[in-house]
């Protein structure tokens, strides 16, 4: 029987990722991987992209990982968790190894897995490995110092994409990451947050009882790129998914489903007011960017409301 | 008893890589070592091996799935040339860094621009740092004994590294030769079962692999890393020594050919040693003590052992079938020179660059260059250091088809 997600029966469960990690306060990043991990019963081998999470839980000679872990580089945890999985199946297929039923969940924040990791992971859904990856999602390189990535929302300030008198942040629109993973059909995709925890913890389960790979896009906060108090981590990442501009949804083979709608989805504004990052949006001269947020957020809401026969 | 085969180089090394049956493999095509992988497909697909092969989407993610499938607790193997290994620049040092016994065949060819699919040392030469264990081979036979010697070096335990087994593209690759082929017991026992050292798999034991390390540890662990591969010359030598014992056929960190008592050398890697056989031959029939100097470990660098078999000639000729840009000559160059100095050995020392992408080098233009050994030995002046082989100097006209 598995656990079940119940904060009293969790609770009892050793944590995989020992405390003492070196990760900032507020950061949401170790709440998911904590999420993650409680979520599953089984046995589980981690790989890491380069990145905060990476740095900050195995300074040498320490370790938070209190189960079998690697790090290799920054776009490849992908194609490293892939050989790990790899082996696995051929030492037991060769009667070198006991068969045991082990998870393989590979870690990589948006720039690992949206911009330099794309490659590694669209190479390994279509090979076809059991495996769940989860993308920790904060929305810019934040572990070299808040850089703009393919993930960072349009008109965000980052320190490549600065809110300048000509240029007022990033121009670009994010990438839709979630339905680029989709379309290679694999068994399970998801969006999910940590605020929500036992939807992100399910969709968990699914991933890896899944035959065959499965990716979770997780938005995760960072207070210092963000720029909102350590306290509000949660709260940013609750506006983000009740502005519909992070929806909570699933693709289990094929089939698009909502796993959560706000009762009322909320201006954009109230995503963007907390967070310094999108300061200068509110300034005269800038607030035709938020209408053009606004009006993205739409498309994409609209559209993934005819995905998912809602609308 | 082996069998005696038709083979080309790829093909003898296919068939390596079939004895030695890794348990996974993970490689991405690309000339000239495509038919290697082509051929252990067929392997796979008839299940002559027990091998997961992982048709990975680029070198990148060949190597790091090597890295992760190594670091499980396995044998691993891939192959790759030119742009594929430069592909892998980066993660080549994560294997070798994080002590993993990889082993990869290397065809060689030369880099890009302007792309070139044929022969030179320009790929793994601009790997010789990355902390792998790099072994030439001269021919197809040499090309499966030292991927089977490869294994067993790469394991020791005193080692733990990776090795790279160089072969030269088209020239080795794809010509057919006579090869000796071993029988597949015997070359099992003479690799032996893999012992996993910290095998991520062991989930009762749980390890960190690859953590972040700073000023305080990084330097111990980086001179761990060179002494393990210094200490991999000894094992060159005693695998070579049991390869011979076993198979008949010996190898050590370089051979000399009428090397002893020759007065000029050439000292050169690969296929081309076998071209220099035939005119220190002719030489030698004339009159003229020359010799050949072939390294077939080229890192770690055997210093003490070429210092020994150069000390006492009068010049040497070092042919580099690559270049280092802006350096004071070719890579094989540099090493001969820099060891040759710090021993006080004042043979004189002078460089050929040849072969580039391809370029045929023929008898004549290696007699010419032991031409130029013996009027260095004559005057005693050196008239260019750096000298490249069988190339056309000056404004090329380029003539198109109309």
């Amino acid at each position: 029987m598995a656990t079940a997600l119940k904060l009293k029966e969790l609770s009892k469960r050793e944590e995989r990722l020992a405390p003492g990690h070196r990760l900032c306060a507020g950061c949401a990043a170790p709440t998911i991987v904590r999420q993650v991990l409680l979520a599953i019963d089984e046995p589980v081998i981690v790989a890491t992209a380069t990145g905060c999470l990476e740095v900050s839980t195995t300074i040498y000679p320490y370790t938070a990982w209190r189960i079998p872990w690697i790090h290799n580089a920054f776009e490849n945890a992908a194609s490293t968790l892939s050989g790990i999985e790899t082996m696995y199946r051929s030492l037991v297929k060769q009667g070198k190894m006991k068969e045991r039923d082990i998870k393989f969940v590979a870690f990589g924040g948006d720039g690992g897995t949206y911009d330099i990791g794309i490659q590694a992971l669209s190479g390994a859904l279509e090979r076809g490995h059991r495996l769940l990856y989860i993308c920790y999602d904060n929305q810019a390189y934040m572990n070299t110092g808040i850089q703009r990535s393919g993930a960072t929302p349009h008109g965000a300030w980052t320190t490549t994409s600065p809110a300048g008198k000509v240029i007022p942040g990033k121009p670009q629109y994010r990438k839709d990451l979630t339905a680029i993973v989709a379309a290679h059909g694999i068994p399970y995709v998801a969006q999910a947050s940590p605020h929500r925890w036992r939807d992100l913890m399910q969709k968990v389960r699914k991933g890896v009882a899944a035959e065959g790979p499965a990716f979770i896009d997780v938005l995760s906060s960072c207070n210092r790129g963000w720029r909102h108090p350590t306290n509000m981590t949660m709260e940013v990442l609750r506006l983000a998914v009740d502005t519909c501009f992070w929806p909570l949804y699933e693709v289990e083979r094929g089939e698009w489903k909502l796993t959560y709608r706000p009762k009322e989805k909320l201006p954009i504004e109230e995503f963007l007011k907390p967070q310094g990052r999108f300061r200068h949006l509110f300034k005269e001269e800038n607030k035709h960017i938020i209408e053009e947020l606004q009006a993205e957020v739409d498309r994409r809401w609209e559209a993934l409301l005819k995905r998912t026969g809602k609308a | 008893m082996g069998r005696y085969m038709a083979l080309d180089g790829n093909s003898a090394t296919a068939e390596a890589m079939r004895q030695i049956n890794p348990d996974v493999l993970a490689a991405y095509p690309i000339t000239p070592q495509t038919s290697i992988v082509q051929t252990f497909s067929e392997f796979v697909a008839d299940g002559l091996v027990d091998t997961e092969f992982i048709t990975v989407e680029s070198e990148h993610s060949a190597m790091s799935a090597c890295i992760g499938a190594s670091a499980a607790g396995g044998r691993v193997m891939t192959a790759t040339s030119s742009a594929g290994l430069a592909f892998m620049w980066e993660v080549l040092y994560v294997a070798a860094s994080t002590r993993l016994p990889i082993v990869m065949p290397v065809v060689n060819r030369a880099l890009s621009a302007p792309i070139n699919i044929h022969c030179d040392h320009s790929d793994s030469m601009g790997a010789r740092d990355a902390g792998w264990i790099q072994l030439f081979s001269e021919n197809a036979q040499e090309a499966y004994d030292n991927t089977i010697q490869a294994v067993r070096i790469a394991e020791r335990e005193e080692v733990r590294l990776p090795v790279m087994v160089m072969s030269d593209g088209f020239i080795t690759s794809h010509a057919v030769e006579r090869v000796e082929i071993e029988e597949d017991e015997a070359v099992k026992r003479f690799i032996g079962p893999f012992q996993p050292t910290y095998p991520l798999l062991d989930i009762d034991n749980p390890v960190t692999y690859g953590p972040l390390d700073f000023y305080d540890f990084y330097m111990e662990h980086k001179k761990q890393q060179a002494e393990a591969i210094k200490r991999a010359k000894e094992m060159v030598i005693e695998v070579g020594e049991e390869f011979g014992k076993t198979f008949g056929r010996p190898y050590g960190l370089l051979e000399g050919y009428r090397l002893e008592d020759a007065e000029v050398a050439v000292a050169v890697l690969s296929s081309t040693a076998g071209t220099a056989r035939g005119v220190v031959d002719d030489l030698r029939g004339r009159g003229i003590k020359a010799g050949l100097l072939k390294p077939r470990c080229f890192r770690p660098f055997p210093s003490q052992e070429i210092v020994e078999a150069l000390r006492d000639k009068a010049v040497v000729g070092v042919m580099d079938r690559s270049d280092s840009f802006g350096a004071l000559g070719g890579p094989l160059f540099m090493e001969i020179c820099a060891a040759l100095q710090v021993q006080g050995v004042r043979t004189r020392v002078v460089d050929y660059i040849f072969g580039l992408g391809g370029r045929d080098t023929t008898p004549d233009q290696i007699e010419s260059v032991f031409c130029d050994l013996l009027q260095i030995a004559e005057t005693d002046k050196i008239e260019r250091l750096v000298n490249w082989l069988g190339v056309r100097e000056g404004k090329q006209e380029v003539v198109t088809a109309a």
